[in-house]
């Protein structure tokens, strides 16, 4: 228990509130400076405003382009990048851009199932193998092992292989191969917090082991994960994406990312603006997530 | 150390016999059995067709009896039969993995030396633009999807300079330019744990003494630095193998080499269940093998691990 000397001391009103602040005593000040300044940050919104912009290309994609996705005019067909088409066109005269655009809702939809399967599965197995024991540990960490041992990759191709190619297949496949990486971040979380004062109070407070788990334990180790969560949602565009290029995901006229390049790979002596600009984007969102999941895991170190 | 050997390959076995036991348990999960989804391609199987499919590939068994008599046959090489084409699984994969594994072996090769050499460059820039900018690239690299960049490559290679065939042709550029994206893709998680690792190496007070001694920076770099910062970095080294096999399948799409990844888009497409399972298997297996071999190699770069009671090798896999 210590004092916070640049704060003014709080009034104690109820045992609860004598618990001790939720980081570790050495890191207190720079925490304490750190945090205010976090949201104010300009490079967190100079990666936030694009991604904000993909997300409303998700939602709301007919504001971002006028073009039609499906269906073009063939008088219009191969041309190259220019003012009224800024990716060009393709074989059969739609716009590359507005199916960029309109392929984003599909491509953020599969991952984001993906990283759904990872956090809430991922969560669950961290938080048993962290909290229930030595043998649950043990067990968990094992199964986790070999969840790393057979490549993501391939624990896609076992689901779509079983259940025919699709969006949800494959998101499901990506989504059970990034379970082991949120049940270690987690888990090295939880054992973590779980060894501070506060919890060790709360429980002779006589909390139960699942009101401290919820209302202690899980809040204060969410910084690591959102930052993975960011970082994951990146890594799974990018395998949805491969795995679409390879024609595993929604079939044809579908405007998913990777599948627009594979599209594209047919003209790549006479348009190439058909894989290259399509690409240009995955990278862009890629690598704003990243930095995003940096940035997040700076503000939420402690 | 005969210790710390037999319980780390204790552990490879238990990883890879779980795999196996993991993967038998989410085909018989599936609602078809490998035989009705492997003939649901063609809608006209009739029920005698696929009892007698089913009877000849074992599928009828009981599921105990369908274990362990697989799990036996992995023993003795048996891999079970493809549905699609009735070879073994080991003689339809062994055909073509002698290409992948040129290019995966390459490219790893190739992977390492590159993230050694970006860390170096980064470690010793003089300018600090300079730095930042090398810094900046292994994580630009890991958001590049394989495919795309092997497209690029080809479009201006081929294409437009027509220094490399679009097909493969025994010539240099058509095995070094697979090669070149591989190895830039895999050495993305190498050099950014490596440049980490190195960091924290040269914040120790022995590298200051060193300089204090008159060393010069790439001699403490490559003398000193280099090997107390490995571990780390082989640790990742050993996990990308999984990332290097999907990255293989991918890069011999795009640039049409022969290999697994011709087997792994039949095998999908055929929905040939016993031959995808034979392929998990066998990529499970290499990867469990690799990271043996780091774990072993660990205490030769780090004898302490042998000392401490700890679980052997720290797994710099922390977020």
């Amino acid at each position: 228990m210590s004092i916070k000397l640049d704060e003014p001391l709080e009034l104690v009103q109820s045992p609860e509130t004598i618990i001790v602040p939720e980081t570790p005593v050495a890191e207190e000040s720079q925490t304490a400076r750190t945090k205010p300044s976090a949201l104010k940050s300009p490079t967190l919104w100079l990666t936030c405003a694009p991604l904000i912009m993909i997300l409303g290309w998700a939602l709301f994609p007919t504001f971002f382009t006028g073009f039609d996705p499906i269906s073009g005019v063939p008088a219009q067909k191969f041309q190259g990048p220019g003012a009224e088409h800024w990716f060009g066109t393709d074989h059969l005269g739609r716009d590359v851009f507005a199916r960029v655009v309109h392929g984003t809702s599909q491509t953020l939809l599969t991952a984001g199932l993906a990283v759904t399967i990872g956090l809430v599965v991922g969560t669950g197995l961290g938080l048993l193998a962290a909290t229930a024991g030595r043998a649950a540990d043990a067990v968990t960490m094992r199964l986790i092992d070999v969840l790393l041992a057979v490549p993501g990759f391939l624990i896609s191709l076992i689901i779509v292989t079983a259940f025919a190619p699709g969006p949800i297949s494959l998101g499901v496949g990506v989504g059970i191969a990034s379970i082991a990486s949120f049940a270690r971040v987690v888990r090295s979380e939880v054992l973590r917090v779980r060894s501070l004062d506060y919890v060790e109070a709360a429980f002779m407070n006589g909390g139960t082991y699942w009101s401290v788990v919820f209302n202690h334990i899980l809040p204060n180790s969410c910084g690591p994960v959102l930052a993975l969560l960011a970082v994951d949602l990146g890594v799974a565009i990018l395998a949805i994406s491969g795995l679409g290029f390879l024609g595993f995901g929604s079939p044809p006229p579908t405007p998913e990312w990777g599948l627009l390049i594979a599209e594209g790979r047919q003209y790549l002596a006479s348009a190439w603006w058909l894989t290259t600009l399509p690409g240009v984007v995955i990278v862009a969102v890629v690598i704003l997530l990243a930095g995003l999941g940096r940035q997040l895991h700076k503000i939420f170190r402690f | 150390m005969a210790a710390y050997i037999a319980k780390r390959i204790g552990q490879a076995l238990l990883v890879i016999w779980l795999a196996y036991t993991l993967v038998f348990l989410a085909v018989q999960l599936l609602p078809n059995d490998p035989v009705t989804i492997f003939l649901s391609a063609d809608a006209a199987a009739d029920p005698a067709t696929i009892a007698a499919m089913k009877a000849q590939y074992g599928y009828d068994q009981p599921l105990l009896t369908q274990y362990f008599n697989q799990l036996i046959g992995l023993f003795q090489g048996d891999f079970g039969y493809s549905l699609a084409s009735g070879q073994p699984v080991s003689e339809r994969i062994g055909a073509v993995v002698g290409s992948t594994l040129v290019l995966a072996s390459s490219s790893f090769i190739t992977a390492v030396l590159f993230a050694v050499l970006l860390v170096a460059a980064a470690t010793l820039a003089r300018q600090s633009w300079l730095k930042r900018l090398i810094v900046n690239l292994p994580p630009l690299f890991a958001a590049i999807p394989v495919f795309w960049l092997g497209l690029v490559l080809l479009q201006v290679l081929s294409i437009q300079l027509g220094v490399m065939s679009l097909f493969p042709d025994g010539s240099f550029a058509a095995i070094g330019v697979p090669v070149l994206v591989l190895a830039i893709h895999v050495s993305a998680p190498i050099a950014q744990v490596l440049l980490k690792s190195v960091d924290n190496v040269n914040a120790q007070p022995f590298v200051d003494v060193l300089r204090a001694k008159g060393a010069s920076p790439s001699w403490i770099f490559f003398r000193h630095t280099l090997k107390n910062a490995a571990a780390p970095a082989m640790t990742i080294s050993g996990i990308t193998v999984g990332t290097l096999l999907a990255g293989s399948v991918i890069t011999e799409t795009v640039f049409a080499r022969s290999g697994l990844g011709q087997v792994v888009l039949q095998a999908v497409t055929a929905q040939d269940v016993a031959l995808v399972q034979g392929l998990v298997l066998l990529t499970a297996t290499a990867f469990v093998v690799v990271n043996l071999v780091v774990d072993l190699l660990y205490p030769l770069l780090d004898p302490r691990i042998l000392k401490s009671g700890t679980h052997g090798a720290p797994r710099a896999l922390a977020a």
